[in-house]
């Protein structure tokens, strides 16, 4: 099965450019565009250059030991997979969580929203968003944003700051924390904890709501621009609240098509597999999951922020929800399908995890005692979350033993490897077909990957140090042109 | 009390040599060097730049796929290097995001680079990433033995 530029007819006679790795992307990941004499595209795929299981990495470990295990799959997101692998063992250890305990974990939860994704927006977006896709490499970096605009990369900093202390005071430590275990979390929040994050949470909010009104400002100025950037329709996948409202912990699974009716709704996570199944194609490592029921050309869609809020019904802070409203007012709701309305999208769930945040800190549940429960244990766990990237499944088989003997992850990105795929397509016939390749429209195509946020070294599992190569080779294999990025992203000729 | 020294090793513990800075600050962890702060995290990021806060002197440890073996020792420059492509920041970057959010220069900083080979996921160190570390430790023992910019200098002909 292809779709449209997946696959071109005569790769033989075409040219060759290569794009690896797309940079400010965790991981690293490679795109190549097939192009006629006439720099017309023919094809062009985003895909894994490495792959490296983790889940035979975890076989054999006591189940135990997963949720501090997981977290070194990525350096990113290392909080998320620590949460959705502790849900797993919820499950398999029979476990109600109790109010605490929940808290906790969502109090963990939102400092890693927070902090993820304040360092996309202002560390990794802010650079295009601020001064163009095209401007001067040099200065389209964060320190060309620090530079320029000191303030911004200022909240930036501290906002991520903020975050991680809520991970270290819920983790226990700055990385590698154990805070949640199967049934619970083996800490509460001090009182003097809770009075340090306090003090500094009106700051955060104020920031995120700073953090909106740039990103609306930005998209407002050149709405026909950003909305019509790497643009396609699609269906959504997230969680939802038994109430329809947006809950980044936990709730059943919903997907609405791309005309925003419903395939599926309140979906018990734990079966999972009968609502997606995973697609391999043979030339990506990484995996193509697709709801079943529409099968596999129509079946995928896109998870992450923009799913998210606008699969929801409401966001239930008051800031956040006012910001939603607007977000799908805004053009008679000509931005809920917008690539780049990710951006704007991740910035109202900054403001709702800020808000949840303050919320919790008041909340007295966090100081007590109350912290695992455990109830009939079961062979299978699975857990699912929506990590800043969208939604992660963990997946767990264990024996009689107590040890890890199958385990399955379904990573955010994963999720997004068609979605992403298509954005290249669309840039690529927007802004590269029949034009000289450059640096700036290379970087089109990095835009519409990062808009997404993906964290490749969760999808495949793997490390990456590489230099950045692109060729241009002809018809008859000769390369005609290169360009190469070292490993301090340094261009060369 | 923020601690004059800050030694921050970072890598991922389950990627084979990538596992050297941090297996590098728990032997240092367990000499409980004075007057210095031991932190660890898979990869440098922006607010690391806020660790530097408040330090005299500060030492950056990590894998190098390139460096000379055992190890080189060098001093550290803010500097807009352009690495910012997130999996990780250089040191020096991160010099440069400090520069940025504040009015003073960061405290005198070093990079302690250890020669790796082998970065797959559920390896041990490799045999000759075990014997650069061993080479690191005498340095990092050095270092905290006496932690003055003045004593660190000259030792980075030593190790260089």
């Amino acid at each position: 099965m292809t779709f449209a530029l997946e696959t071109a007819e005569n790769p033989q006679n075409l040219k060759r450019v290569v794009i690896e790795p797309v940079s400010r992307v965790e991981g690293h990941g490679k795109v190549t565009l097939l192009l006629d004499e006439n720099n017309r595209v023919h094809q062009a795929r985003f895909h894994i250059v490495e792959f490296r299981g983790f889940e035979k990495f975890i076989q054999g470990r006591p189940y135990w030991e997963v949720p501090v295990m997981v977290q070194r799959l990525c350096g990113i997101c290392p909080v998320s997979h620590h949460l959705a692998a502790s849900k797993a063992l919820d499950m398999i250890v029979g476990a109600t969580l109790t109010p605490t305990a929940e808290k906790l974990r969502r109090l963990m939860h939102y400092g890693q929203i927070l902090q993820s994704h304040a360092l996309h927006f202002f560390h990794l977006a802010s650079p295009d968003l601020l001064f163009g896709f095209g401007s001067d490499v040099a200065t389209r970096n964060i320190v060309g944003v620090a530079a320029a605009f000191p303030e911004i990369a200022k909240k930036g900093v501290l906002l991520r700051k903020y975050g991680q202390e809520i991970i270290r005071m819920t983790a226990g430590k700055r990385v590698h924390g154990t805070g949640a275990i199967a049934g619970g979390v083996n800490k509460n929040l001090s009182l003097s904890e809770r009075d340090t994050l306090l003090a500094d949470i009106e700051q955060m909010i104020a920031w995120s709501r700073d953090a909106v009104e740039l990103i609306k400002k930005v998209y407002s100025d050149r709405p026909d621009f950003h909305n019509g950037f790497g643009y396609y329709r699609s269906s959504f996948m997230s969680l939802v609240r038994g109430d329809g409202a947006l809950d980044l912990y936990h709730g059943g699974l919903r997907a609405r098509d791309e005309h925003g009716q419903t395939i599926f709704d309140h979906v018990d996570y734990s079966h999972y597999w009968d609502y997606i199944h995973e697609e391999v194609r043979p030339w990506s490592y990484m995996k193509f999951p697709f709801i079943r029921s529409r099968g596999r050309e129509e079946g995928w869609y896109r998870v992450g922020p923009l799913a998210r809020v606008n699969n929801c019904d409401f966001i239930p802070t008051p800031l956040a929800e006012a910001e939603r409203i607007t977000f799908k007012e805004f053009g008679g709701g000509s931005a809920t399908q917008a690539t780049l309305a990710y951006h704007w999208t991740r910035m109202i769930e900054m403001l709702h995890a800020a808000e949840s945040i303050q919320e919790l800190l008041h909340d007295g549940d966090l100081q007590g005692d109350d912290l695992v429960s455990k109830g009939e244990r079961q062979l299978r766990g699975v857990g699912v979350i929506e990590a800043p990237r969208g939604t992660l499944i963990h997946h767990y088989r264990i024996d009689e033993n107590e040890q890890i003997v199958r385990a399955n992850l379904i990573v955010s990105t994963t999720h997004n490897n068609h979605a992403m795929n298509e954005a290249v397509r669309q840039v690529a016939l927007q802004y590269l077909d029949g034009k000289v390749l450059t640096e700036g429209l290379l970087n089109h195509i990095e835009v519409a990957i990062r808009a997404f946020d993906p964290c490749l070294s969760c999808a495949t599992h793997a490390l990456g140090k590489m230099p950045l190569e692109v060729e241009l080779v002809d018809a008859e294999g000769t390369v005609i042109d290169q360009m190469a990025k070292n490993t301090s992203g340094q261009f060369c000729v | 009390m923020i601690q004059p020294v800050l030694i921050f090793g970072y890598g991922n513990p389950s990627r084979g040599d990538d596992a050297i800075a941090p297996q590098l600050l728990s032997r240092l962890e367990a000499l409980h060097p004075a007057g210095v702060e031991l932190v660890t995290d898979f990869q440098l990021q922006v607010e690391h730049a806020l660790d530097l806060e408040g330090r005299e002197l500060a030492l950056f440890i990590d894998a190098s796929v390139s460096g000379v073996a055992p190890y080189t020792f060098s001093r550290l420059l803010a500097q807009h290097d352009r690495s910012y492509t997130s999996h990780e920041m250089s040191p020096a970057a991160v010099l440069h995001v400090y520069r940025q959010i504040h009015p003073e220069p960061p405290p005198p900083s070093y990079l302690l680079a250890v020669r790796g080979e082998f970065f797959d996921l559920g390896e041990p160190l490799s045999e000759s990433a075990a014997t650069n570390a061993e080479a690191a430790f005498t340095l990092l023992q050095k270092l905290c033995a006496d932690p003055r910019s003045e004593v660190w200098e000259r030792l980075l002909v030593e190790g260089s």
